[in-house]
């Protein structure tokens, strides 16, 4: 008996439909949020991830009303993440009805920022999402940086010493993506995952890779993550979560059935 | 049918509209949710829900601000009462979070971190899906399974002083009391509202229960 370990769809979101083709076989609207939200929780999914990509304020209205729209309808927890730039942002995410918020380059415009969020929200629903790029060389002891604008600008910031700032500052968990693995389905950076789980006390989710269900339990097991976040291998009807889930009970993990 | 009004106790720590949600979700025609800090409409609702999120300081705070502690205190000597995460925990009499908060003292006990070994591979706070062992038979534990997963985010866990009171029982390191329950009161440590068809009908029970 003890915690689970997690397994988290996310989606991408623009002007608030569900962006980058999600389609499962039996759905009408593969765009629809509710939709795609529903189905990932009746396939046991234990959280479910929204990253706004949306560029514009009028977008974002219609991506508040989105999570709305979700949070009446599916009882599982809901992180939005993208564009939380202040407690304005964050209250009305939380209004309505996100559960968590996922803070990326606004934490390295402004580290104070999680900590005025923790202190008025709350470290529970304060998720730091951290971005990061081996910069180590062939031979070298491993060295992460975290890179902003998609992987495009470095900031010379050291991913491991940052994950350990960002838990003084009071962030509840930290979503790490590793910016070389993102989209290659060749499996999470394992490494970086290790020695940032292994710094913080607090939970950290592995993101950036997945492509196989093997990956997730690696994760895991390698990468000692608390939680794994995939998007592609969900979303095209590859696995359904409850298979990547009794993937990692035969590893010996333990997940929620 | 007899109308039925549950208020959702409201006090100013953000977002009751996922617990008011859940609740309505599994609501008979009959009943009608309303999230509310009139001690009026507390009086005279039919069941109280007490929600709560944040650090025990500040709910205590807010709760002080609003008004809401002798009505809560009263509330659940008469109705059925769900205390939901630190809705359970500000019930105790003391907290250990921010250097010690006096809490509302309906259950006497106290609140802990759980302090983990710096080499502990165990992570606080306990973020996610785990088990409660129903340890007492309960109206609310009705079509819930026993060993069922809830969703739980918390670095503190209650200890009441009269292990009478445990209705419940979970694991993360430690085995601690996750439900206490006495008469008309339930309160839980984990997120009903998030906690997916267990969660729903832990929902769907308490708008059931008589307070018996």
């Amino acid at each position: 008996m003890a915690l689970a370990k997690r397994i988290i769809p996310c989606l991408d979101v623009d002007d608030g439909r569900v962006v980058k083709g999600v389609q499962f076989v039996d759905i009408r609207d593969a765009g629809d949020p509710v939709e795609v939200a529903k189905r990932y929780d009746e396939q046991g999914a234990d959280e479910i991830t929204f990253l706004d990509i949306t560029a514009t304020a009028h977008e974002r209205d219609t991506t508040v009303h989105m999570v709305e729209e979700v949070a009446s309808q599916v009882f599982i927890p809901l992180t939005v993440g993208g564009g939380i730039r202040s407690v304005e942002d964050i209250r009305t995410m939380l209004n309505a009805g996100a559960d968590k918020v996922a803070i990326n380059s606004a934490a390295i415009f402004n580290p104070a920022f999680v900590q005025e969020a923790c202190d008025a929200f709350g470290s529970q629903c304060i998720v730091v999402a951290i971005d990061a790029k081996k910069v180590s060389l062939e031979g070298e002891p491993n060295k992460w940086e975290i890179f902003t604008h998609g992987g495009r600008r470095e900031t010379g910031i050291d991913a491991v010493e940052w994950a350990i700032k960002m838990q003084q500052l009071g962030a509840g968990e930290i979503l790490l993506t590793s910016m070389d693995r993102d989209g290659t389905k060749v499996g999470f950076d394992l490494e970086l995952t290790r020695a940032i789980s292994d710094s913080v006390k607090i939970p950290v989710i592995a993101s950036g890779g997945v492509g196989e269900l093997e990956h997730l339990a690696a994760g895991v097991t390698e990468g000692h993550a608390e939680a794994v976040l995939a998007a592609s291998i969900f979303h095209f009807g590859q696995h359904t979560v409850e298979e990547a889930k009794l993937a990692m009970q035969k590893e010996g993990i333990e997940v929620r059935l | 049918m007899d109308q039925k009004l549950v208020a959702v106790i409201d006090y100013g720590m953000g977002n009751l509209r996922s617990v008011s949600k859940a609740a309505e979700h599994v609501a008979p025609s009959n009943t009608r949710i309303t999230v509310t800090h009139d001690p009026k409409v507390i009086d005279a609702a039919d069941a109280i829900i007490f929600p709560g999120q944040g650090a025990a300081k500040a709910c205590m705070q807010a709760l002080q601000d609003t008004g809401m502690i002798h009505p809560v205190q009263d509330a659940v000597k008469e109705k059925p009462f769900l205390g939901i995460c630190m809705g359970l925990q500000v019930l105790m009499s003391h907290s250990d979070e921010n250097d010690g908060v006096k809490c509302m003292d309906v259950i006497k006990g106290n609140v802990k971190h759980f302090g983990f070994a710096e080499d502990s591979p165990l992570k606080t706070p306990h973020m996610g899906w785990n088990q409660i062992l129903q340890s007492k038979e309960h109206a609310l534990w009705h079509q819930i399974p026993q060993d069922s997963r809830f969703y739980f985010v918390h670095s503190y866990y209650v200890q009441p002083e009269n292990n009478d009171y445990i209705s419940g029982e979970t694991t993360h390191g430690i085995t601690y009391p996750s439900v206490l329950s006495h008469d008309n009161l339930f309160a839980i440590q984990a997120h009903p509202e998030k906690s997916a068809e267990h969660g729903l009908q832990l929902f769907k029970n308490f708008l059931e229960w008589n307070g018996q």
